[in-house]
Formats: structure tokens, C-alpha cells, sequence
């Protein structure tokens, strides 16, 4: 397949809807960062898309992308500047010129807000991001496993106020920055990570946007042939789809800051007669049937609309959805030792340790 | 008394009903103008019970008025769509995601000003008034005939929607307005949408309603005129003159809740079977169960509460191929009393192999005796096949609902549903839409971002539906009839301080004059 060199209008929209899937639940509806991408390329000229082998061993990279709740992001919309501002904050901290930008997550709106700032600042995007995914937490990030640190980091709100961050460890830059967005109207965006050149090949996930892009390209497809569109995500995730049913059960709690919950579906056709639950703190964490558990962090649990092929994030999981529950393999470095005590089981709080998901 | 009307695209069907009964019920065809369609109905149907125009109490029109409006871009009023959330939200100004058609028909006249709030109430910055004015000058000059006012979290506090109303009708006497916290909930781009819509309709439903007075007032009849919502609710006719936009997609709702009525079932699947399509929903309690996903109407998405439907291209009109036993989805839609067969046509539709089967006695018999009996037979049972299969995905419980079937089209199915025990099939069964308005009660809901911290979570949840119950009996609901449908409590992720989003819902009977027997 030829290389994603650029990203307009067509791609974002391909990008976008791929998001979804590798949001696994959460990460935010990317409707309005898509709506926010196209803006600024409209206006700005198409988002030129660097594979990480290209970028120079000297380049100065941030990561960026947006914090807070998706209930408010839909309500209180970006002005479009924030990115821009969080940069320009981190460089003036760092005394340096940022050269490259990358995504910090793949699904939902952090796939959009970097491409709407590459567009914004003339710079080049880089395909990949720090999860391969989503995950909640800032410092659930591949650049963790390489001892980069996600500080010092800028926070910045629509209203202007910025700031500094300069922590001890990524996870306690996790919490400080958890704190001020609320004070910021409990949605903010923020620039950290900065790396040189020479470490993208390996603190990134490679070829995510583009992972994405074709995602969101199979979907189409499937939609305009009529195809079984869980099969084509399926396919396309490289997994398989784990079960099928109706959605009899939501449980949802708020704990330290975040939602946590748990959904029963119950069986139709090949599943008819058995359970399966779902445990989510934003995202899907963990599946698990009568007879253990299935899936679990760091691989990809994807729920979607069995009829239509929609995506549902665990925002919207309501009683009597009819779903297909999809797995597939989460980015390779998160099956290691170091990458599981960042995101596997345990990170979570759960007892059981990971059991790979089998093809 | 109470006359029930839906105006279809087809079909304008009405009904007169006695408390909960039906007295009488016919379909006429929906004219051109719609209102001497309704004069029609409500004439025919006086006469054909002999009931005097006094003894109506009330009369509630189902419509698709405000929706084709939208849809095909006609009769909408040059509109301003202001926007108090600076500096927040230029990013994704409104109209943002508009097809070209409809932008062209309201304006565009979009307008971004200082204000708006912060999710806990606090300003993001405070309402600029010398914008405002500025505005004003501008919609004067451009000769803009109405307003579409959204702020940042106006559900939660509409304090600066309020004001900004004030201010224009103070400086554009006569202008129309429209505040988005009463049309929509949390979600801005699809609350600002639908208060734009609902703006450039407002000079529209104020044509239409006076007309549907007209015609009731010509009819001989005093009684009140009502409208229906798409939640299965009913508004005042003022109500509707300010929000048209509520009108949308009615006809599914009304169709499911007369089905309702008519079987006296409350938890059940109904199956509506018309021309063109076969539309199947849950009801729960009474009421259609709703669709989670965004409703898109003329191309712009909303967050309007819908009814979860599942269509099938199986209809009255659908044509059909003998060869493979095919059916539809292709339609000879509202042309079916002249192109099918039995009735003199040309084009061998469903209704054709249904009387073809023997399954309903219709038309002229001799036009599809042509028609091999068991061949008519086998394509009736793929239909029920494949109705029967989709009854199944819609089912949520273990426990098999009944089945309910109405419309025109239940023609169709004159022997059960593989694998779903009783199918129900009340009378007026064609009708189920007419008796759907007719019967429509009283709703309102409350949407409110609550931070429970410290605070007494029942008692904070207890305000909520006492304010939705309170709505209810506002919009003129008897008090003793009225409770809480629905209430919906979700935590907001990544916000410390317990913070939740809830949803509570009310509705009641109308409250009316006490009817006197037949």
C-alpha cells in the first residue's frame, strides 16, 4: 500500500473514524477534534506526515494532546489556540525551538489535536504516538518505559492561563496535572515528553496515524459494500471478535477522579447462554466469562454496535445495546515486564497477571 | 372528546376517541397544503359519528410539517447564530459541519462572542455587551428575521442566555429568538444545531399553526389544538409556535404508543409494518425505548431523543420478485391505490401476493389469480422470516416481549412469527399513529451536572426530579397523574469531587375538562 505522506480533509475523516476503535471505549468522542483538524487545515494547507525514520537524530519533539473530561469537551470547545500556546510554553521553558510534533494517543480526540497543531504551526507530524492506543493516565506512555520524562510539561486553558509543571516522576506528574485541569474548567491541553530525534524509534509506537487511516479506510469500505463491518474490524485489528450480545447491566462509580464501572452482556447466537463482563476505567480493561478472564490490559478490548459497526465508548454503554465485544493485540512492548507494571493488570489494581490474547 | 390526527407523507389518518376507546377512525390523503387534508379528516370523521364539534376537548396533530421543511431546505428564515462562549470554542465555529444547502438557507450568519460558563458554574468570561451591540446593528442591517442564542453550558446556568435575549428584543422590537438551554442538553455543537434549526422555523410554525386553528376553527371546533413531540409527549400549540423542532419524528413515536393503547400492552415489541417499511421498537413502560447514537436531521447532527427503531424495506407497496421469493426494498410507496394489481395497476406488489395467498380479502382477486397460491404463500413466509429475525436482535430480555402488530401493511402477516408465541393485533390496528397523538401525555426533563462532594446525594437527586415533576405540571399536566419515567445518573470521568451528570424525566396525564358520556 503506498505511504500516508499527507494528511487532508479525506484522511482526517479516515484517521478519525479509525480512532474510534483504537480508543477501546474511551479517549473521547474525536467528533469535534475531527471538526477542529479540518478547521485549521482548511485554513492552514494539509499536515505534512513524517515516518519516525525520517526524523532527524537532532529534532526537537513534543507530544501533545488534551486532558479533562469528555463530557466537557463536548460542551466547552477548544478555541483552537491551546496547542499552539502549550508548545510555545514548553519551549520557552526548555530555551529550545520544537521541530517535530507526535500524538500521545491514538484513539479518540488526542488522534485530532495534534494534527490540528501540525496544521497550525506549519510543523511535520510524526506517524506514531506514545500508546498505540488509549489509556487514562499521562504517564501510561511508551516514552515512560525509555526513562523519558513527561515533565517539564506545560497546561494550558482556552482562557490563556499556563502552566509549569516540573515533577519527580511521570506518575506524580499525572496527579499535579490532574488537579489544575479541574481548576482550568476541567479540560486543558498540554505539551510534554519533549525528546530528541534520536529517541523516537524507540519511546513511540510506530505508524499508529497511519494504522488509523487504514482502520478508518476498511470501515468505509465495509460500510459502502455492505460488508459484516465487526469482521472488517476485527480483521483489521488483527483480533477477533470475542463475543456477541445484549448489554443487561451498567455499573458505574466515580473513584479518585475517574469513572470505573462494569458491563454485562449476555449471549446471542454462537454465545447464546453465557456471560461475559467488562470492567472499564474509561477504557475497557478487562473481558471476562464464566470461566475467567479473556482479555485484559494492555491488549485492545473494542465494543461496538453489532448492526451498524459503530464504536461505543463507555460513556455511552446503555442497557439493551446489541454489541460485539472485539480483542486484539496491544503494540508489542507493552506485553514485557516493564511494560506491563505501566499498563498491564496490576497498574490497574487488578490480582490477575496478564495472559496474552491468542490469535 | 379527543381527535387524534397524524399527517403522514402518504396518508393523513384521524381518529376520535372516548376516553381510552376508540369511537372512530379513518385515513385520508395527506394534500398538498396539509390543512385541507385536515379539514377533510375532522369533517368526515364528525360526520361519520355523528358527534357535534362542541363535544371535542381536545385535538393533538402529529406532523412532519417542521421536518420536510428541514430536510428539502424550503420556507426556513434568514437566521443569526450567536454563539457566547469566547474565548472558548473558535475552533469549531457554529454550523461547523452543515451541508452547503441548508447553511445557504439560514444564513450563514454566525456571530462568537465573550461568555459562557465553566462546567461548575464560574464564568469563562463575562457576556460582552458592546459585541452585542454591534450584533444588533448588524442583524438590523442584513434584515435577519431571527436568533439563535448558545451559551457554554447553558443547562446548567442560563443566566447570559437570558440577558442576551433580553438585550436583543429590547434593540430589534419584534425579532424572533430562540435559547438553546430549552430546546437541548449537555453537548454544544448538537444543542446549538438544533436551536438554530428550531430559529429558522419559528416563522414557519407560526404560518402552520395558525393554520391548523384555522382548520379547527372551520370544523366548528373551540377545543385546544396540541402538537406532538418525538418523545411521545404532546405541547400546547403555543409551545410548538416556539419550539417546532420538537416535532421532529413524532410519527414512529405515536405509531408505538397508540400500538400500546390499542393491544392495553406497556412492555411489549411493536411491529409497524406500512407502505415502504417495516419499522420494529421496544416499548418499556409505555414508551418507545430511545436511540443512544447521534439523530442527524437534513444532514445536521442533534442530540434529539429518538425512538431505537429497526427498519426493514418490507412494506404494502414493496415490490416483489416471484422468481426468488425476493421482497423490496424498493417501494411503490404512496402510489400503491393505483400501481398494484388488485387495484387496476401494473406492478406486482406484497399486497398483491397477500391477497394472491388468500391471506386478506382486498381489491379485485381476479387481477393476481395468475398468481401460483403456494408460490404467494412461500414469499409471505420469507417475510415473516426475516420480520421474525428481526423481532429477535431487538429483544433485550431473556424473556420474550409480546408482539405487537400494526399498520397497513400487517396485511402482510396473517399467520404467527416463527418462534415468537402470540402476536397481538388490535383493533384500529391501522390507525395506531392517530391514536398515538390523540392519547399523547405531558413530559419534561431535567439534564443537570451535579458535584456531590460533601454534599447529600439524595437530597441532591430528590431536587432534581421534584424540578422535573414541577416542569410537567407547568407545561399542564394533571398534578395527580404525573411520575418519574426515567432517571439516569452518570459519574464525568477524570473530575475529582464526585461529580455526575444527571438525566431525570416526568410525564402526566393532560389535564382536561371531565368528559361527558356518549
Amino acid at each position: 500500500m503506498e505511504r500516508l505522506r499527507k494528511l487532508g480533509i479525506e484522511a482526517i475523516r479516515r484517521v478519525a473514524l479509525g480512532s474510534t476503535v483504537l480508543g477501546t471505549g474511551g479517549g473521547g468522542d474525536p467528533y469535534v477534534g475531527r471538526l477542529l483538524a479540518e478547521k485549521a487545515v482548511r485554513e492552514h494547507g494539509e499536515v505534512a506526515l513524517l515516518d519516525p525514520s525520517e526524523v532527524p537524530a537532532d529534532a526537537c519533539v513534543f507530544l501533545c494532546g488534551m486532558m479533562g473530561a469528555p463530557a466537557v469537551i463536548v460542551e466547552k470547545l477548544p478555541s483552537g489556540n491551546e496547542a499552539v500556546a502549550a508548545m510555545e510554553a514548553l519551549a520557552r521553558v526548555l530555551g529550545r525551538r520544537v521541530t517535530h510534533i507526535s500524538s500521545l494517543e491514538a484513539g479518540g480526540i488526542n488522534s485530532m489535536i495534534p494534527i490540528a497543531a501540525a496544521a497550525r504551526t506549519g510543523l511535520p507530524l510524526i506517524d506514531a504516538d506514545g500508546m498505540g492506543r488509549a489509556f487514562p493516565e499521562l504517564q501510561m506512555l511508551l516514552p515512560t518505559l525509555e526513562g523519558i520524562r513527561a515533565t517539564p510539561m506545560s497546561l494550558v486553558d482556552e482562557k490563556g492561563n499556563t502552566l509549569v509543571i516540573d515533577a519527580v516522576s511521570n506518575q506524580a506528574a499525572e496527579g499535579f496535572a490532574r488537579v489544575a485541569t479541574v481548576q482550568m474548567g476541567a479540560s486543558a491541553t498540554m505539551a510534554f515528553y519533549p525528546m530528541k530525534g534520536s529517541q523516537v524509534a524507540t519511546a513511540l509506537v510506530p505508524h499508529s496515524i497511519s494504522t488509523a487511516h487504514r482502520i478508518g479506510e476498511a470501515l468505509l469500505l465495509a460500510r459502502q459494500k455492505r460488508l459484516d463491518p465487526i469482521a472488517e474490524m476485527a480483521r483489521q485489528l488483527d483480533g477477533r471478535e470475542i463475543f456477541r450480545g445484549k448489554i443487561v447491566d451498567v455499573l458505574r462509580r466515580t473513584t479518585a477522579g475517574f469513572v470505573r464501572g462494569e458491563a454485562v452482556v449476555t449471549g446471542l447466537e454462537q454465545w447464546s447462554g453465557q456471560e461475559l463482563s467488562l470492567d472499564f476505567q474509561n477504557e475497557f480493561l478487562v473481558a471476562r466469562s464464566a470461566a475467567g478472564v479473556l482479555v485484559s490490559t494492555p491488549d485492545l478490548i473494542c465494543v461496538a454496535d453489532s448492526e451498524a459497526g459503530e464504536p461505543i465508548t463507555t460513556e455511552a454503554l446503555r442497557y439493551g445495546q446489541r454489541v460485539s465485544v472485539l480483542a486484539g493485540p496491544c503494540y508489542w512492548r507493552w506485553r514485557t515486564p516493564e511494560g506491563l507494571a505501566v499498563v498491564g493488570p496490576q497498574a490497574f489494581g487488578y490480582q490477575h497477571s496478564y495472559v496474552p490474547l491468542q490469535s | 372528546m379527543r381527535i387524534g390526527i397524524d399527517v403522514g407523507g402518504t396518508n393523513t389518518d384521524a381518529v376520535l376517541m372516548q376516553g381510552l376507546r376508540v369511537v372512530a377512525a379513518l385515513k385520508t390523503a395527506t394534500s398538498a397544503d396539509i390543512l385541507t387534508g385536515i379539514r377533510v379528516a375532522i369533517g368526515q370523521l364528525l360526520a361519520a359519528s355523528q358527534v357535534e364539534p362542541r363535544r371535542i376537548s381536545s385535538v393533538t396533530i402529529g406532523t412532519t410539517h417542521f421536518t420536510n421543511a428541514v430536510v428539502s431546505a424550503i420556507g426556513l428564515a434568514p437566521t443569526a447564530a450567536i454563539r457566547l462562549s469566547l474565548p472558548s470554542g473558535s475552533g469549531v465555529p457554529p454550523m461547523s459541519d452543515w451541508p452547503p444547502a441548508l447553511t445557504a438557507a439560514v444564513g450563514p450568519n454566525i456571530y462568537e462572542v465573550s461568555g459562557g460558563y465553566e462546567f461548575d458554574g464560574r464564568p469563562i468570561a463575562e457576556l460582552d455587551f458592546a459585541q452585542l451591540s454591534r450584533i444588533a446593528a448588524d442583524i438590523g442591517q442584513r434584515r435577519i428575521r431571527s436568533i439563535a442564542l448558545t451559551c457554554v453550558f447553558s443547562p446548567l446556568k442560563a443566566d447570559s442566555e437570558l440577558a442576551a435575549r433580553e438585550f436583543f428584543q429590547r434593540e430589534l422590537p419584534g425579532i424572533r429568538i430562540s435559547m438553546s438551554h430549552e430546546i437541548g442538553r449537555v453537548g454544544l455543537l448538537e444543542r446549538e444545531n438544533a436551536t438554530i434549526i428550531n430559529a429558522a422555523l419559528l416563522e414557519l410554525a407560526e404560518v402552520a399553526t395558525d393554520a391548523f386553528r384555522d382548520s379547527l376553527r372551520d370544523s366548528g371546533i373551540a377545543a385546544p389544538l396540541y402538537l406532538s413531540q418525538n418523545d411521545g409527549t404532546l405541547m400546547e400549540v403555543e409551545r410548538a409556535r416556539r419550539f417546532p423542532v420538537t416535532t421532529f419524528s413524532s410519527g414512529p413515536t405515536n405509531s408505538m404508543r397508540g400500538a400500546a393503547l390499542l393491544s392495553g400492552l406497556k412492555d411489549c415489541v411493536v411491529i409497524d409494518i406500512g407502505g415502504t417499511t417495516c419499522d420494529i421498537g421496544v416499548l418499556s413502560g409505555g414508551f418507545p425505548r430511545q436511540a443512544t447514537t447521534h439523530v442527524e436531521i437534513g444532514g445536521v447532527r442533534t442530540n434529539f431523543r429518538m425512538p431505537d427503531l429497526l427498519s426493514l424495506g418490507i412494506g404494502g407497496g414493496s415490490l416483489v420478485d416471484l422468481d426468488d421469493l425476493s421482497v423490496g426494498p424498493r417501494s411503490v410507496g404512496f402510489r400503491l391505490p393505483k400501481d398494484a394489481l388488485v387495484f387496476g395497476g401494473a406492478t406486482l406488489t406484497a399486497t398483491d401476493v397477500a391477497v394472491a395467498a388468500g391471506a386478506v380479502e382486498l381489491g379485485d382477486r381476479q387481477k393476481v389469480a395468475h398468481i401460483d397460491r403456494e408460490r404467494a404463500r412461500a414469499v409471505l413466509n420469507r417475510i415473516s422470516e426475516r420480520i421474525a429475525a428481526a423481532v429477535d436482535r431487538v429483544q433485550t430480555s431473556r424473556e420474550p416481549l409480546p408482539v405487537v402488530l400494526v399498520g397497513g401493511g400487517s396485511i402482510l402477516v396473517d399467520r404467527g412469527l416463527p418462534g415468537l408465541g402470540t402476536i397481538h393485533r388490535p383493533p384500529n390496528a391501522g390507525v395506531a399513529n392517530a391514536v398515538g397523538a390523540a392519547i399523547a401525555q405531558v413530559g419534561a426533563e431535567v439534564d443537570r451536572m451535579l458535584t456531590l462532594d460533601g454534599k447529600n446525594r439524595r437530597a441532591e437527586l430528590d431536587a432534581v426530579k421534584a424540578e422535573a415533576v414541577q416542569r410537567v405540571v407547568a407545561s399542564g399536566a394533571d398534578a395527580s397523574t404525573v411520575e418519574l419515567v426515567e432517571i439516569d445518573e452518570v459519574p464525568v470521568a477524570y473530575l475529582p469531587g464526585d461529580c455526575v451528570r444527571v438525566r431525570a424525566k416526568a410525564v402526566g396525564d393532560l389535564k382536561i375538562q371531565q368528559e361527558a358520556p356518549v
